[in-house]
């Protein structure tokens, strides 16, 4: 028995995290975020590129690496850790696996190994399925879209985009379609681009698999929310580390503020609130790909769980730092509004507990 | 108990009732400058913030009890006039005073321990909106520990000599004055030797470094000083007693900041729009989940409404022991403020994340806003563990910590 992440893992796992740390520096973030680089993200982007992101999932027939869900995980969770401007989730975790599950023997080979040569890359619309807000929603009839969905993930350089009606139709859409609308939106986290996308006699390609199936798209759901968990897990590590150093370091009252028990008692509860939340991760993603009959009560119950300790952690976490944690001198608060989407896309964890709930009944 | 203010209440409420009426829909021109002051509704007059204030004093509605001399209505002192006027005015939505740290905190101040010439000099145009006060207290190694604050200040001639540095100065880059703790006797044991001086924040030296804070505003500063000379006769209370005065303001500001009648009003702010917003077709308030999640909240803000009835009743009643619950208000009140803004994002979900000037904002994008902006207050004006120390030590009376040698 062994529970635990593997020797290739970590070392994969540390060259992301190496990397961010030389290119997305605190500087290249605010950069980035306040919009004055806009190659910068793209740079970065590359880099990571080049480690091979794009093909972890992809099986080794399309040209990919053909690793597992933990793989991927731990990306995430460097990612998260590094607030790493760049996307990921959607088009090399769930784009891949809906495709895997949803899409013909055909349309695997032609989506998948150009992922995998970085020819193609895919933002994801599924929150329509998840939850419908007000005036949202994608209807699909005599084989086009029509509708709104938001917060679709990853659209920018995207190529192609995955989208979702409510009844978990998975369709391949050109991003470069004229009867596309792509509006930018703008939320507190800005180290990653969301936006609305609004159809209008929008042809598409439907993957075939999922017009009398909804597994597909809940495959791709369950991969998508481990990943958030995984970012969250790596950002509240960040906001953790940081709160102790300085808490080592600042004094008031002649005396490190890190002496006063108040202050140790954050960070302690911090450490044992997030310490758990590894293995839930992990098992989390290996459930996903070796426990079928686990994998979706797992995957629903890290991604809630995951949110609630990380809202926590990135209050106390700027507490600690005093007014110092407030400004935007320090960067905190990127990790802070990072965690603050993860906790809201692709379900919020009061749907993703009734789901858990419905997957026991 | 007798919740019944009694019959010559009535009259006052009826008249608080009409002026409301009269004034229904009232928006202001130009902006304000901070994002939290109401910018009024529609489909009324439409006036300055200025006019406003003085509206509001003429009438007795705001500085009711500061006397006529100094800019006030020069009413008696009357504690439960001042609740009428502000629970009608929360009901009817109609714009209150503007706030700020010179009218919530100085003028209370200067009121209590200020100079004649002071009282004359400054109140008035403080009152009516045209002296904005920051406060310069905190500094970069005195926050929590503000006694051991280092900015120093020397008598030279018949002027103050001020060399040093403050931080988190809220609204300095606007204000035309700061009420400042300064370091005057430098012999003197930590607490006793600091003075209030009141500078103009336009004398030669002073230089203003705005900060960024994580709402994406720059809200608060750093104020540079380098031989800012200022009258000697700048000064509230004596050489050295400047931690009693600004002890009796901070107790002024750690009751305002977080008012438990504004978070109601935001309660049913959320409960409105959770009546109109969907998920699945279904209006939010109908998710039993969201709906349990507000009616805790909402019994959490009742009990602090109660609360505050009763801190209004010590005060009339005096013997009444509400030590402890006044200590509570900042603490309970802005952590609970701070879960409130939090709800509304999760109800909304993704929507709830939306900022600044995006498509599908809700209710302006003001529930992220002060999502952050209240764990800005949870820090500022003494942070949670810091009251919490405060309820601990000198609420219940347990041990204080060891003192660090020399500390
Ligand atoms: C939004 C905002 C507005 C502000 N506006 C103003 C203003 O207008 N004028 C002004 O002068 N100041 C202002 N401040 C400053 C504010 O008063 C200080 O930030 C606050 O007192 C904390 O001080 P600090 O930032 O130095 O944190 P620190 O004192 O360094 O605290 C860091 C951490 O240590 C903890 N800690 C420190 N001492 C103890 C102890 N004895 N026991 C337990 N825990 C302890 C704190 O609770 C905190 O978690 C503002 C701050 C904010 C956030």
């Amino acid at each position: 028995m062994y529970f635990g992440l593997s020797e290739e893992q970590s070392f994969f796992q540390d060259n992301v995290k190496k990397y961010l740390e030389e290119h997305a520096t605190i500087d290249n973030i605010k950069h980035i975020t306040s919009g004055d680089e806009k190659n910068l993200s793209e740079e970065i982007h590359q880099g990571l590129l080049n480690l091979g992101i794009n093909g972890l999932l992809i099986p080794e027939e399309f040209g990919g690496l053909g690793l597992d869900l933990l793989f991927a995980a731990v990306v995430s969770e460097a990612l998260g850790g590094g607030v790493g401007p760049t996307p990921f989730i959607a088009p090399y975790v769930m784009a891949p696996i809906a495709i895997m599950h949803a899409g013909t023997k055909s349309q695997q080979e032609n989506y998948l190994s150009k992922i995998a040569t970085n020819e193609f890359r895919f933002g994801v619309g599924f929150s329509e399925f998840i939850g419908k807000r007000n005036d949202a929603g994608i209807t699909f009839s005599d084989n086009a879209l029509n509708g709104r969905a938001m917060f679709v993930l990853d659209v920018n350089d995207a190529t192609h985009l995955l989208l979702a009606d409510e009844k978990g139709q998975i369709f391949v859409v050109d991003a470069k379609s004229s009867n596309l609308e792509i509006v930018q939106l703008t939320t507190v986290d800005k180290t990653r681009q969301y936006s609305e996308v609004i159809c209008t006699n929008l042809e598409v390609e439907l993957l075939e698999n999922s017009s009398d199936s909804i597994e597909p798209i809940k495959q791709a759901i369950d991969a998508g929310r481990i990943m958030l968990a995984a970012d969250s897990l790596g950002a509240s590590q960040t906001m953790i580390d940081k709160a102790v150093d300085y808490a080592k370091e600042r004094k008031q009252f002649g005396r490190a503020i890190g002496s006063f028990q108040a202050v140790k008692h954050m960070c302690a509860e911090m450490a044992a609130d997030l310490e758990p939340c590894y293995a839930l991760v992990w098992h989390a993603a290996h459930c996903h790909d070796h426990s079928p009959d686990e994998a979706r009560l797992m995957a629903c119950h890290t991604k809630a769980h995951v949110s609630e300790m990380s809202k926590g952690i990135a209050k106390k976490a700027t507490e600690v730092h005093g007014g110092m944690g407030f400004t935007d001198l320090l960067g905190l608060h990127y990790w802070f509004k990072r965690i603050g989407l993860n906790r809201q896309i692709l379900g919020s964890p009061e749907l993703v507990r009734e789901e858990a709930y419905k997957t026991q009944v | 108990m007798d919740l019944e203010y009694g019959p010559e209440y009535q009259d006052f409420t009826k008249e608080v009732q009409d002026f409301c009426k009269k004034y229904k829909g009232i928006s202001f021109t130009g902006g304000s400058n901070t994002p939290l002051a109401s910018s009024g509704g529609s489909g009324g007059p439409e006036m300055s913030r200025s006019e406003w204030q003085k509206i509001l004093i003429e009438n007795g509605y705001f500085a009711r009890s500061v006397p006529k001399e100094y800019g006030g209505y020069g009413g008696e002192v009357d504690i439960l006039k001042n609740r009428i006027i502000a629970s009608e005015f929360s009901k009817s939505k109609t714009p209150g005073p503007m706030g700020g740290q010179g009218i919530d905190m100085l003028v209370p101040t200067l009121l209590e321990m200020g100079t004649e010439e002071q009282k004359q000099t400054y109140i008035k145009p403080t009152l009516h909106g045209e002296m904005i006060w920051c406060q310069g207290y905190s500094e970069p190694n005195a926050g929590s520990d503000l006694a051991s604050l280092q900015t120093k200040g020397e008598l030279i001639g018949d002027e103050w000599v001020i060399n040093g540095q403050k931080i988190w100065t809220s609204t300095a880059q606007y204000s035309q004055m700061c009420f400042c703790l300064v370091r005057t006797e430098p012999d003197a044991p930590k607490h006793a030797g600091i003075s209030y001086l009141l500078i103009p924040m336009d004398t030669p030296g002073i230089e203003i470094r705005p900060l960024v804070d994580m709402t994406l505003n720059a809200g608060f500063n750093e104020v540079f000083f380098t031989d800012v000379k200022i009258p000697a006769t700048n000064i509230v209370g004596k050489r050295g007693e400047g931690w009693a005065v600004a002890n009796a303001t901070l107790g002024h500001e750690r009751g305002s900041l977080a008012p438990p009648d504004a978070t109601m009003n935001r309660v049913n702010m959320l409960m409105h729009l959770m009546e109109k917003e969907t998920l699945d077709g279904k209006p939010l308030i109908e998710h039993p989940i969201y709906r349990d999640r507000l009616m805790q909240i909402q019994g959490k803000v009742l009990a602090q409404q109660s609360h505050a009835l009763r801190l209004l009743s010590a005060k009339l009643n005096p013997g009444a022991d509400v030590k402890i619950g006044k200590m509570i208000q900042k603490l309970i009140g802005t952590e609970l403020r701070h879960e409130l803004e939090g709800l509304a994002i999760d109800v909304m979900g993704e929507i709830g994340t939306l900022y600044e000037d995006s498509p599908h904002l809700r209710n302006d994008g003001t529930w992220q806003f002060i999502y952050m902006y209240f764990l800005g207050l949870i820090i500022g004006g003494g942070t949670s563990q810091i009251q919490k120390n405060i309820i601990a030590e000198r609420g219940l009376g347990m041990p204080k910590e060891p003192k660090v040698e020399g500390a």
